[in-house]
């Protein structure tokens, strides 16, 4: 059970970072590799701030700040210096590497005995045992309390990204990543939505670093790496999943995926023929399944949740699609 | 309404692909001036629809939209008074959003885009209402992704999102071109319909000599990036099919002739 809950706490929090890849890759059609230096910024910055004091919510807003500087730059790179946007990504996420080594001053800065945003919670435990005594409900609620208010939490700010995108401003961004030459004849800077966008997205992924860093009690400068791999398998599975049928369904599949990677991963390290160094095989293995098997299968785009409607206009969709590519 | 003064444009310059696409163009619409434009491959047809809509920087010479010097402005700035529908179907619309997600941004053309939600049921049934006049039965799709439709809806819409909010100019770069005869007919007679309905000041790019003459009140029909013929309102209902496309036809024959010369 340990592991399952510890998975999908973890799950959950990666979900948000997975949003983030969401925006940058599916929205904006931008393929930002910032991430793997966004994640680790927003952890050195809530390591950081906590180590001097600060309190953990507000270390966790200057994460997700921070992050969306990151963004800013490799938009400012992409947008005004006309640096091809993959490189851009790269050319940040180098960068990165060497300011985050900066904000901790050490590549490692543990949290041991520092308040962190789930300190609270762990102190509500044996408040609750006080007040209701020991009973096999209350274990459960103790066991349980973390995944359920982070789950909350991640609901609310998928809440807030479905209704952004609903919004004037989202909308253009959308559209910036699906027909720009059509949103810039109506008047759209793409430009500027484009690094809206990117900021919005990376703003996401440290907030997610952060809450990381603060969820395992340390900081280290190497834990961005791959990350943007991880999002994009989360974004993957989740769609393949769950599907992309509309803004809702889609923020919904990313975080299910984000889950679901974490809970495949969690499995694979149990069997004894794999080890925590495959991990990384495993994650490039299951985006590349997730990738192919679609095509390659009858299933179609989406296992479970979109119903298939084999029609002529389906059909010449995908072939408006396939035209497209 | 539009005025276009001593318009010239060079792509390429001092390259061996050095192309002189707009040659001191002239060209005045009156407010609810409906202009079909003829001319060979190469003319310099849509280079000129560019340049008004303003895609690139002109070299010389100026733009102005109901009196507004526009020359400086870029193209997002420029969408306010322009609206475009593109040859290819895909090109005007957003697939992967929906009907009235595509109508919501057209909506708001030229304006700054805040965070309200986009759609409302009030707007919801003013786009049902500007669908209602395609005929389609578009309006009872407004949630499907345009990605779906066919690209003859697909330039119903477009041409819809580029005129409900009633531009200053609109554009129409041979958007019927890529549509079968039949839906291509359609599209022809929403043009008609809306631009008189709206009293749009239009500018028609057309490959079909018989659109040409059938649709609007003036043509003009140009040449290696020069207007070669003007006809006003009188002189337009007066020309049969047959002399415009003889007039065409020796343009092509010295087109011809030029280009074997060339090869030659
Ligand atoms: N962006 C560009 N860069 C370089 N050359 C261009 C560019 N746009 C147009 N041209 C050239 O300018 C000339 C005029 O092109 P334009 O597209 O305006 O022709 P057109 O009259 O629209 O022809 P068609 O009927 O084939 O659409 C052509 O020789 C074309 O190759
Ligand atoms: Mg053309």
């Amino acid at each position: 059970m340990g592991i399952i809950i510890g998975s999908l706490e973890q799950g959950l929090i990666f979900a948000i970072m997975a949003l983030g890849v969401f925006i940058a890759f599916r929205i904006l059609n931008y393929p930002d590799l910032s991430v793997d230096g966004s994640f680790p910024m927003g952890a050195a910055i809530s390591a950081l701030l906590i180590v001097k004091g600060t309190n953990p919510f507000i270390a966790l807003i200057f994460s997700g700040i921070f992050g969306g500087v990151a963004g800013l730059i490799t938009g400012l790179l992409n947008t005004r210096a006309k640096i091809d946007g993959l490189l851009a990504g790269i050319l940040t996420m180098t960068a990165l590497y060497s300011v985050n080594l900066k904000i901790m001053g050490t590549s490692n800065l543990s949290l041991f005995r520092k308040n962190t945003i789930f300190t609270p919670l762990n102190n509500l435990k044996p408040q609750l045992t006080q007040l209701f005594g020991n009973s096999e409900w209350l274990s459960w609620v103790n066991q349980w309390i973390n995944t359920i208010v982070l789950f909350l939490f991640i609901l609310l700010i998928k809440k807030i990204i479905d209704w952004f995108l609903q919004t004037d401003l989202g909308l253009a961004i959308r559209a910036t990543g699906d027909n720009p030459a059509m949103i810039k004849s109506l008047g759209v800077n793409t430009d500027n939505s484009t690094l809206i966008g990117l900021i919005l997205s990376n703003a996401l992924v440290g907030l997610s670093g952060g809450m990381m860093a603060q969820y395992q009690g340390y900081s280290d400068v190497q834990m961005g790496i791959g990350m943007i791999v991880i999002g994009l398998a989360s974004v993957i599975i989740g769609q393949v999943i769950f599907g992309s049928k509309s803004i809702k369904r889609s923020t919904f599949a990313v975080i299910g995926g984000a889950i679901i990677y974490r809970i495949v991963i969690a499995i694979s390290l149990y069997l004894p023929w794999l080890s925590p160094t495959d991990m990384k095989l495993i994650t490039a293995f299951l985006v590349i399944l997730s990738l192919t098997l679609p095509q390659h299968s009858k299933i179609g785009k989406n296992i479970f949740w979109q119903k298939r409607k084999v029609n002529k206009k389906n059909y010449h969709a995908q072939q408006i699609s396939t035209e497209n590519n | 309404m539009l005025r276009v003064e001593n318009v010239s444009k060079t792509f390429n310059v001092n390259t061996v692909n050095e192309k002189r696409a707009l040659n001191n163009i002239n060209l005045k619409l009156h407010q609810g001036d409906f202009v079909t434009v003829i001319g060979t491959n190469g003319a310099g047809k849509s280079t000129l629809m560019n340049a008004i809509a303003g895609v690139f920087n002109i070299d010389s010479g100026t733009i102005l939209v109901d009196g507004k010097d526009v020359t400086k402005l870029k193209e997002s700035q420029r969408a306010k008074y322009i609206g475009r529908v593109f040859q290819n179907p895909l090109a005007g619309t957003s697939p992967n959003m929906t009907i009235e997600e595509n109508l919501a941004m057209a909506y708001k053309r030229g304006q700054k885009r805040g965070l309200r939600l986009a759609l409302n049921n009030q707007k919801k049934e003013f786009f049902k209402s500007s669908l209602e006049l395609l005929e389609l039965n578009l309006e009872s799709r407004l949630q499907q992704k345009v990605g779906l439709l066919s690209g003859g809806e697909r330039q119903a819409l477009s041409l819809l999102m580029a005129t409900f909010t009633k531009p200053k100019v609109l554009l129409l770069d041979e958007h019927t071109a890529a549509l079968d005869p039949k839906r291509a007919e359609l599209i022809n007679k929403l043009t008609k319909k809306i631009v008189q309905n709206e009293k749009l000041t239009t500018l028609m790019i057309t490959h079909n000599m018989e659109h040409a003459l059938k649709l609007g009140n003036r043509l003009i029909m140009m040449h290696q990036g020069e207007i070669i013929l003007e006809l006003d309102e009188l002189q337009k209902k007066k020309m049969t099919i047959k002399e415009l496309i003889d007039a065409f036809e020796k343009l092509r024959g010295e087109q011809f002739a030029l280009d074997s010369a060339v090869l030659g």
